[in-house]
């Protein structure tokens, strides 16, 4: 039998039912897999140890009292940017790194409802503002297989977490690729849901109108079961979709034969890394094999979607992260003079150049006389995306998609070039942009051993579809079932 | 050359709901500093805002009550600025698609009717107070305020003059206290007005370059603060200067305004639509069913009852003042059918009791039921209507029923025509030199006689008919002494 802390949720929601382990004996596991990996590969802010022990104790109570869920008991990592009661939630920011929440993210609770076992608050780009990990104020994540690479970003941790075993599972979030692109980079599978199907209540927000939550999983029915604990309206969350979601788990077994993939010309037309090639043309002959279609089109204006998302996130974050000013909470700086000067010493030791970089752009956008030029003009070529994105689903179920340009690269190779780094997420924005749910599976490895994502697009709340398509490539392909060796 | 005024007003509202715009923290005034507070309203990262149905549904009152066109489509915007007392660095208002617009209101001014045009009716959340220690460079933010959910109401720059501007800002206080949307409290803050004035020569209709006045916390300095800035409008440009724009504030203590902020160094408020709030759609219904809901206005009101009570115009624009007032004159009226007579009572004895005690219609001892049982007593000759007086001053103090009071004090009016002619003679009789005076032509004598009568009787006589038998008893004495 292999080690606990290699199974994935569903496996071990199988041991757990039949009484073949205990939720004790699996968060042990994992947090001496923890304790082994993690001084490598850094995933995450904050773990703790004696809280999971002491919740994976209660869900053995639960379990043992025939009160159990489908995830009562499986340990998982949070995102450092969702509230934890009492705990340390930094964001991977200086500015919030003695910031302790006096409540509970909807998903936290909705996590300690199921009775799953809270690892610790995994690390992340600060404020989500990145594509690598690197730009956390408590020092990058490394990729599991290569630890010189970067994990992606930027849920980086999260993904890191369960692609080494240092997580069952975890939870992400993604403002314009930051599940799906570490996720590819990591060799694990992540969804971005339907903006408005997970609660933002509690998420801190970097882009309002862009951030969403999603999971992180070894494989497909992992994503499944926590898309059935996510996906639910919350009434403390205005942009929250008042819907009943289907049973995800029932779309696992489902044929595929008959069902249309689109490819969009503009996500295959760039001058491309000849192993992302490779693996996508395999994985669509994978597809066909299924009998699923494959038809081109063309979705012209996703090439302004860097453009128009590089306006909108750093605009909302501007007015989002306005709050971080010494008074209340967070870090203060120590000499001042006055107000206004504790205000500006408190957020330029509080915040690092990306995020700086990106309150600056925001404030330059929404700014009088500004805002017809940068602000509204992108708010029309969003909708101009949106628009393209519903033209290109009468055609097809699906739109099939590379995640990354290329695979992992090296730490420290894009810090110093915002724009290289932004491009990473070329892909992944446009999803963000028209709120559509994307997901992120593996589909190869790079000559150098590096894992390859695939990115399956559906329309609005069509997750069923996507956990349909994944699951039929799952049971063809055994790329999710490779681990890094560390 | 000769100016004439342009003023438009601002006027915030704090809307009587009981929980806050976007979370449901209470708004009650006076708690401990910061307890009516939540990670909501504290602006706590990752929370986010939802909000108050009832703070929506009192806009659309209001909006309906201004004649206003209700949007069905409109956005919370942010606008951006940093002070201690927003914990979000922004507050959640509206720019772009306000609630409503379009609107106008009918004010009543010394020189006539006036129809004032409303801009538009936008909702927002209010900031927190600052409490500024004076000795001590510290300050403490108090943060129960932070949330409550504001309309603002901005009128189109229709008036000419303060006592105009007054007019209005009286009319739009008394429709939101109607509405009961509003305690109306200006010193408390919950009801605040900003003003732009500006001037220009007559018959230009270009608009003069203007100032915006703050911090006028009562009617009354609203139109002080108006003068004191037409007059030194008037004399900058009256000496070739020029105007220029600016906030400024206006001191009470001194009556005159002083520079707060010029032009150039107002805010950028980096307004854009709230992502964390979606378009905000008001369903037709809903706007029928608060149409519905809309009670009968001030204005409205005071017409019918003129028309239908025939009393004066005066007097029925006092007892419509407040709406609690002129409920109380209604109930009186529906048991006391006699509209004149209740509106009498209550424009003068009323009034001057209810105001003496500082308390509220709602609070008064004395109900409608008990009012239209005194008048009644009076008006079928029971009591008199001086005695009257005494019955309801009485009435208010110990929360006795009027005919109680006249029982137990034995005040029932003395009507008997042979009672009152013996006690009467015997008066004349005992003052002889007085009836002869009166019949040499001294007729002021008859208070005299009436007075020795009341006295006589403690009051309770019958006035009327005491003044006839004194008549004809005097005529009696005139009789035989020219015998």
């Amino acid at each position: 039998m292999s080690n606990l802390y290699e199974k994935t949720a569903t496996e071990l929601a199988g041991l757990l039912s039949s009484k073949k382990t205990s939720s004790v004996e699996i968060t042990r596991s994992v947090l001496d897999r923890i304790d082994a990996v993690e001084p490598k590969i850094h995933s995450y802010v904050s773990v703790y140890p004696d809280l999971a022990l002491a919740m994976a104790e209660e869900a053995d109570r639960r379990i043992k009292a025939g009160r159990g869920n489908s995830l009562t008991g499986i340990p998982i990592a949070i995102k450092d940017n969702m509230c934890l009661q009492d705990k340390k939630t930094t964001c991977g920011s200086r500015i919030l790194s003695n910031f302790s929440p006096p409540y509970d993210a909807t998903v936290v609770r909705f996590i300690k409802d199921e009775g799953m076992v809270i690892l610790g608050s995994a690390n992340m780009d600060e404020f989500a503002m990145g594509s690598s990990t690197e730009t956390s104020c408590w020092g990058p994540t490394k990729n599991p297989w290569d630890t010189d690479k970067i994990p992606g970003g930027s849920s980086g941790g999260s993904a890191a977490a369960v692609a080494c075993g240092q997580a069952t599972v975890a939870l992400g979030s993604d403002t314009g690729g930051s599940i799906r692109l570490p996720a590819a980079f990591c060799g694990v599978t992540g969804i971005k849901p339907t903006y408005g199907a997970v609660s933002r209540f509690g998420l801190v927000a970097y882009a309002s109108s862009l951030d969403q939550i999603g999971p992180f999983g070894r494989d497909i029915s992992d994503i499944a079961l926590l898309l059935n604990l996510l996906c639910r309206h919350d009434p403390m969350d205005s942009t929250s979709v008042p819907m009943s979601h289907p049973d995800f788990t029932s779309f696992l077994n489902k044929d595929v034969a008959g069902l249309t993939l689109g490819v969009p010309v503009e996500f295959f037309d760039k001058p491309g890394n000849r192993d992302v090639e490779k693996s996508l043309r395999s994985a669509r002959d994978v597809f066909e094999k299924l009998g699923v279609k494959f038809v081109d089109m063309s979705l012209p204006s996703l090439n302004y979607g860097i453009a128009a998302y590089y306006v909108i996130a750093p605009s909302e974050a501007s007015s989002n992260l306005a709050r971080y000013d010494g008074v209340k909470y967070g870090h203060r700086s120590k000499d001042f003079e006055s107000m206004i000067d504790m205000y500006c010493k408190t957020r330029a030791e509080g915040f690092g150049p990306e995020v700086k970089r990106r309150i600056m752009l925001g404030t330059y956008a929404l700014s009088s006389g500004y805002y017809d030029a940068y602000y509204l003009k992108a708010a029309k070529i969003r909708t101009l995306i949106t628009k393209d994105f519903k033209r290109a689903f009468e055609s097809c179920d699906a739109i099939f998609a590379p995640v990354a340009p290329a695979p992992a690269f090296n730490i420290g190779e894009k810090m110093d070039d915002p724009i290289e780094m932004y491009l990473t997420d070329v892909f992944t924005i446009p999803v963000n942009m028209a709120g559509l749910p994307g997901i992120s599976c593996p589909a190869g490895f790079s000559g150098t051993g590096l894992p390859i994502g695939m990115q399956l697009i559906a329309p609005h709340f069509g997750e069923s579809k996507l956990v349909q398509l994944v699951a039929a490539f799952q049971r063809e392909t055994d790329f999710h079932l490779k681990r890094p060796s560390i | 050359m000769e100016f004439e005024t342009v003023i438009g007003l601002e006027i915030h509202a704090q809307l009587l709901t009981d929980s806050k715009a976007f979370c449901s923290c209470t708004t009650k005034f006076g708690n401990e500093p910061n307890s009516n507070t939540c990670p909501i309203c504290l602006g706590m990262p990752g929370s986010l805002p939802v909000l108050n149905r009832k703070a929506l549904e009192y806009t659309i009152l209001m909006a309906l009550a201004c004649n206003c066109r209700v949007n069905e489509i409109s956005r919370f915007a942010r606008k951006n600025y940093y002070y201690p007392d927003l914990p979000k660095n922004y507050q959640i208002s509206q720019y772009e698609l306000p609630v409503a617009e379009h609107g106008w209101i009918q004010v009543d001014t010394t020189e006539g009717t006036r129809k004032i045009g409303i801009t538009r009716i936008h909702m927002e959340e209010d900031a927190g107070k600052l409490i500024h220690d004076e000795k001590k460079p510290v300050s403490y933010v108090d943060l129960n305020r932070t949330g409550v959910p504001l309309i603002e109401i901005v009128s189109e720059p229709d008036m000419r003059t303060p006592e105009e501007a007054s007019a209005y800002l009286r009319t739009l206080h008394s429709i939101l206290v109607y509405l009961g949307i509003c305690d109306g409290n200006m010193e408390e803050g919950s009801f605040r007005c900003d003003a732009n004035v500006s001037i220009r020569p007559v018959g230009q209709t270009a608009l003069g370059t203007k100032t915006e006045l703050k911090n006028m916390n009562s009617f009354k300095n609203v139109q002080k603060g108006l003068q004191y800035e037409i007059e030194r409008h008037t004399d900058v440009l009256g000496n070739g200067g020029a105007i220029i724009q600016e906030t400024r504030l206006f001191d009470p203590s001194t009556g005159a305004t002083v520079s707060m902020r010029s032009k150039e160094q107002a805010h950028d408020y980096r307004y854009f639509p709230d992502p964390d709030l979606l378009p905000l759609r008001v369903e037709p219904e809903l706007v029928e069913k608060m149409r519905a809901s809309l009670p009968e206005l001030p204005r409205e009101k005071k017409e019918r009852f003129v028309m239908d009570f025939g009393i004066p115009e005066y007097d029925a624009g006092v007892l419509t003042s407040e709406r609690s007032l002129a409920q109380y004159f209604e109930d009186t009226v529906s048991i006391f059918p006699n509209p004149k007579s209740v509106s009498n009572w209550m424009m003068t004895e009323f009034m001057r009791v209810l105001k003496g005690q500082g308390s509220s219609v709602a609070s008064a001892p004395v109900r409608p039921k008990d009012l239209a049982g005194l008048l009644k007593m009076i008006e079928d000759g029971t009591i008199s209507g001086k005695i009257g007086k005494t019955v309801f001053e009485e009435m208010w103090v110990s929360g006795k029923r009027p005919d109680q009071i006249v029982k137990d004090k034995g005040l029932i009016q003395v009507s008997d025509v042979s009672e009152l002619s013996g006690i009467i003679v015997k008066i004349l009789e005992d003052n002889p030199k007085e009836v002869s005076r009166y019949l040499e032509g001294k007729t002021q004598l008859m208070g005299f006689f009436v007075g020795q009568t009341m006295k006589a009787t403690r009051g309770k006589a019958n006035p009327q008919l005491v003044n006839e038998i004194i008549t004809s008893e005097l005529e009696k004495f005139r009789a035989s002494s020219e015998q």
